[in-house]
């Protein structure tokens, strides 16, 4: 039994697993249910001032059978009076004094405005504040929410009258809406920002339906830009989070979110540099028991590997993650056909043979049956014949010795800017990215 | 199936015919069961897990396999289920879990039973220890039994903190899991694992133990705190017809039996008549075909819609190509000069509607006697009861069905309890391995709410 407890600058809560501010987190009932059933902790349904929502809200993408591969929402933030939720808040808190309850905030950029929520907030009792400027829908048409969030400058003021007032621990919640978030993580931690949270939801359409033309979803035939999550947008996530757990300028703890469905992806996201983890689709899709399996399932993986506690993984793969330009250009790998578990689908033949380099062979055996050969020479190494076989074990990428010393893109420039030669060689020329 | 087995010669060799003995079914291979386990819906307030009599939470388990959690999903199972790797076998799925499963309305019903032999048997294979002994709490019961029942009671006892003792009769525990149910459905490795994972909380197994010969059973009462009478039902009874002594005359469950453990040569290319229409007698007779017997009839008084076997296991049957003779009762066993079967006579039979309006009563058809001509003749038509026994524990019974209070799983005398085959009967529960593994568990349940009175209850 591994020592599954976290602690988030300062906000400590049982296990990693939080739910997302958004509908699970939307009243009392809801979040002592959610406790209940084993969430370590959760962030409020974002509070300001309340708001109208439309009817006909959500929307998911169903991929090939397999539902809610993503999920697509207009909702805003919470849509019930202040006192109602701190009222709740409390009572809350009080049959769960052990969890850890944030409340989440969403204002006009007005540093009066931040100020009297934060302390009404606080002075109910609460373990932190984590500040919205991450809705990407509604909010930000009033400047809130994604509109605030996409400007450092407002990022980092804003941040500032939170800390000026605020006496538990601060997370801002970033946008993905941006084209680099170190940019605004960078701004919350100038203004004093004790952790970051990421990612809210990313600017995006469902669908059209193609027989009555209609957006998906709609609002009584008219349509609006909506906020997209769910396991589709993991890697998007995944891929922020680890940019900012690498940026020695953002350096304060991490609370993922993004995607996450099982006990694997929050290990993920652990590895990539959170401390701890949010999740929202995943539990509107299966309900709160579905924490029984993250807990167990991270637990179980935590024995396997001899740990004792889940912070031994926070950050584990950071130092892994890299710039395209210090990979090692002589680090070669090559698919290879284990026959015995081949099915003869012929998948991976003509997607090498279509769409990469033409290296996988078709032949015939002495008794008229079909099998596949990499002919290893060609081949590349780009992945794309593992990824397309349907079958476990078939295609493996196996390390070959080139019998070079590493060199990577930065160190061959730095090299020939030192020679100055600029020409290109034949060579290493097929080896670069466009 | 049938095209497969190895039969119908006069001489196959020993060797061949243990292939036949192989297990029939494939276990999952993964993507198998990736594929599958990702298809179940997680419904919430599943029907599948209510209509598990030992409420397994299938789609926990079932999510657990999808993300990986093979531990947490093998533990899932057996927590619920001490036998439950016996169970993903034998269980009839179509009529429990499978059956009640909400797919069955959109799609196919999610294989359960196979799903929850893949995540067991990688427990097996993984040589995962599932559980642990809880801190004793100084009290001791005894167990008579070590099938289903008794070990299922025995586990959860362990977890208490009990100090617990199976008496068991035979070499091996396990019961009828070790020992009745064919090899093709259930190899014995699968019950002798389970039986291990009960040995392994600390429970003391005494094999090759008879209760009320090896040790009084005054003995017990005396020196335990709780009695459990999980012994089963016993052989099969005698037809009452003449004949029934001459060679080549079995009885269903000790021909089942050695099968379990030895592959014998005495029925290749003898024609072969099972009596009855049970599960037990559909395992006699694909048995017999699997042992090479050249033709296989089983002969039943009523239609296949009275026979009890259960769907699937008809199915079986006729895939190995058993016959079946219906409204058939057999009047007497011919036997030849050497004392050895030659025919079994048999008359035909009509349904009448019986006066209560209850179950259609067969009447023999005057002058309609027949002769079958078969070497060898097996009787299942049911099971007899350890009479004895009950009667030296000195508890209420009915015809050797033992009286229990239905919520308590009490005798008559309230230190001792039964649980499994030995209560089945006259409408009281079913002879399946899962319901005696549920009794089992809600007999240990109660001990623990009589016994440890004023601490918390359980169940
Ligand atoms: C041929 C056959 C096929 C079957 N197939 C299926 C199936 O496919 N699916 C299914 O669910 N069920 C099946 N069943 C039924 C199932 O096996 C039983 O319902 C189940 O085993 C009952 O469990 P139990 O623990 O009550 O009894 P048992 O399994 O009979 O175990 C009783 C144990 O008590 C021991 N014992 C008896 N007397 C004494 C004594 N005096 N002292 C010490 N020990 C004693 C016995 O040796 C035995 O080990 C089948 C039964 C038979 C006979
Ligand atoms: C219907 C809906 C409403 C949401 N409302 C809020 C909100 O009020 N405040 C907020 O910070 N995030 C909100 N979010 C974003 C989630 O908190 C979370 O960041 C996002 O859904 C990504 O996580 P997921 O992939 O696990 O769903 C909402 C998401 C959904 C689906
Ligand atoms: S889940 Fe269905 S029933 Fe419930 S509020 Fe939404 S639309 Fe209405
Ligand atoms: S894709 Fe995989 S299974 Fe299909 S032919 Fe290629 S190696 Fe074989
Ligand atoms: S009823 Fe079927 S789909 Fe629903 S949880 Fe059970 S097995 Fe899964």
């Amino acid at each position: 039994m591994a020592d599954l407890r976290i602690n988030l600058a300062g906000i400590c809560s049982p296990n990693p697993f939080w739910l997302a501010s958004a509908p699970p987190t939307n009243t009392g009932y809801q979040v002592q249910r959610a406790f209940e059933a084993g969430w370590g902790g959760a962030v409020w349904k974002t509070l300001g001032d309340p708001i109208i929502n439309t009817s006909s809200r959500f929307a998911a993408v169903h991929f090939n059978g397999q539902r809610v591969a993503g999920f697509n929402n207009i909702e805003l933030i919470t849509d019930r009076p202040l006192e109602v939720n701190l009222k709740e808040i409390y009572e809350t808190k009080k049959r769960f004094p052990n969890h850890a309850l944030v409340v989440s905030l969403m204002v006009e950029p007005k540093r009066e405005k931040w100020h009297e929520i934060v302390k009404k907030v606080e002075a109910i009792g609460v373990d932190g504040l984590e500040l919205n400027f991450g809705c990407p829908h509604g909010m930000a048409e009033r400047g809130m929410g994604a509109a605030s969030g996409q400007q450092p400058d407002l990022v980092e003021m804003q941040t500032m009258w939170v800390k000026e007032a605020a006496k538990t621990p601060v997370i801002v919640k970033l946008t993905p809406n941006i084209t680099d978030i170190t940019t605004t993580a960078k701004a919350a931690v100038r203004g004093g920002a004790d952790a970051i949270s990421l990612i809210n939801t990313i600017n995006s359409l469902a669908g059209v339906d193609i027989d009555t033309w209609n957006t998906i979803p709609h609002v009584g035939g008219k349509g609006a830009h909506g906020g997209y999550c769910g396991p589709a947008v993991k890697p998007i996530a995944l891929n922020m989070v680890a940019e900012c757990a690498r940026s020695p300028e953002v350096g304060v703890p991490i609370s993922g979110i993004g995607g996450i469905s099982s006990w694997r992806d929050a290990v993920e996201f652990l590895l990539m540099g959170s401390t701890g983890v949010q999740v929202c689709t995943a539990a509107m899709h299966h309900g709160f028991s579905i924490v029984e399996d993250m807990i167990d399932g991270l637990n179980n993986y935590l024995d396997g590997k001899d740990l004792h506690s889940v912070n031994e993984l926070i950050g584990r793969s950071v130092e892994r993650y890299s710039d395209w330009g210090d990979l090692d250009l002589n680090y070669a790998v090559v698919a290879r056909i284990e026959q015995d578990n081949c099915i003869v689908c012929n998948k991976c033949h003509i997607a090498c043979e279509d769409t990469s380099h033409q290296c996988i062979e078709r032949h015939t055996d002495v008794n008229g049956n079909g099998y596949l050969k990499v002919r290893e020479e060609d081949c590349v190494g780009c992945n794309l014949c593992s990824i397309v076989c349907p079958v476990e074990g078939a295609i493996s990428m196996i390390e070959i010795p080139t019998g070079e010393l590493p060199l990577s893109w930065n160190q061959r420039q730095a090299a020939i800017g030192a020679t100055g030669s600029g020409n290109d060689s034949e060579d290493s020329g097929k080896k670069e990215a466009v | 199936m049938g095209k497969s087995l190895n039969v119908n010669a006069t001489f196959i060799p020993s060797e061949s015919l243990r292939r036949n003995f192989a297990e029939v079914k494939a276990g999952m291979r993964p993507m198998e069961a990736i594929e599958e386990s990702n298809r179940c819906l997680y419904c919430y307030d599943a029907p599948c897990i209510k209509a598990c009599p030992t409420g397994i939470n299938i789609p926990s388990f079932i999510k657990k396999i999808a993300s990986g959690n093979m531990l947490g999903s093998a533990r899932a199972i057996m927590d619920a289920n001490p036998v439950g790797a016996t169970c993903a076998r034998v269980c009839p799925t179509e009529e429990l879990c499978e059956g009640a499963c909400v797919l069955n309305h959109s799609s196919k019903p999610i294989m359960i039973g196979d799903l929850q032999r893949y995540a067991t048997d990688w427990a097996i294979k993984n040589e995962q220890m599932l559980f642990t002994a809880g801190h004793s709490n100084g009290m001791a019961v005894a167990v008579i039994g070590g099938g289903p029942a008794g070990l299922s009671a025995a586990r959860e006892l362990a977890r208490f903190g009990f100090a617990v003792t199976i008496f068991e009769a035979r070499e091996q525990a396990g019961g009828l899991d070790t020992y009745g149910i064919v090899s093709f459905r259930l190899p014995q490795s699968i019950s002798l694992w389970e039986v291990e994972q009960v040995r392994k909380l600390g429970v003391d197994i005494r094999t090759g133990v008879r209760v009320g010969t090896d040790i009084s059973t005054a003995e017990l009462l005396e020196q335990y705190d709780a009695v459990v009478l999980a012994i089963g039902m016993s052989k099969v009874p005698m037809l009452g017809i003449d004949g029934e002594q001459l060679e080549g005359v079995y009885d269903a469950i000790d021909f089942v039996e050695v099968t379990k453990t030895e592959i014998k040569t005495d029925l290749v290319g003898k024609r072969t008549a099972v009596i009855g229409a049970g599960n037990t007698a559909v395992d006699a007779a694909t048995c017999s075909v699997r042992l090479g017997a050249s033709n296989v009839k089983m002969v039943y008084r009523r239609t296949n819609e009275e026979m009890t076997a259960y769907d699937f296991e008809f199915e079986f049957a006729k895939q190995d190509g058993v016959e079946f003779e219906w409204l058939t009762a057999p009047v007497r066993i011919i036997g030849d000069e050497n004392g050895r079967v030659k025919g079994l006579e048999c008359i035909k039979m009509r349904l009448e509607a019986s006066e209560d309006g209850g179950r259609k009563l067969p009447v023999p058809v005057k002058g309609s006697n027949f002769t079958l001509a078969v070497e060898a003749v097996i009787k299942a038509i049911g099971q007899t009861r350890h009479l004895s026994l009950i009667e030296q524990l000195g508890i209420e019974h009915k015809r050797g069905i033992v009286t229990v209070d239905p919520d308590t799983y009490q005798t008559s005398n309230p230190h001792i309890y039964a649980a499994g085959d030995v209560i089945f009967g006259e409408g009281q529960g079913e002879a399946m391995v899962v319901s005696a593994a549920q009794q089992g568990k809600l007999t240990a349940y109660s001990i623990y709410n009589t016994l440890s009175a004023g601490r918390e209850r359980y169940g």
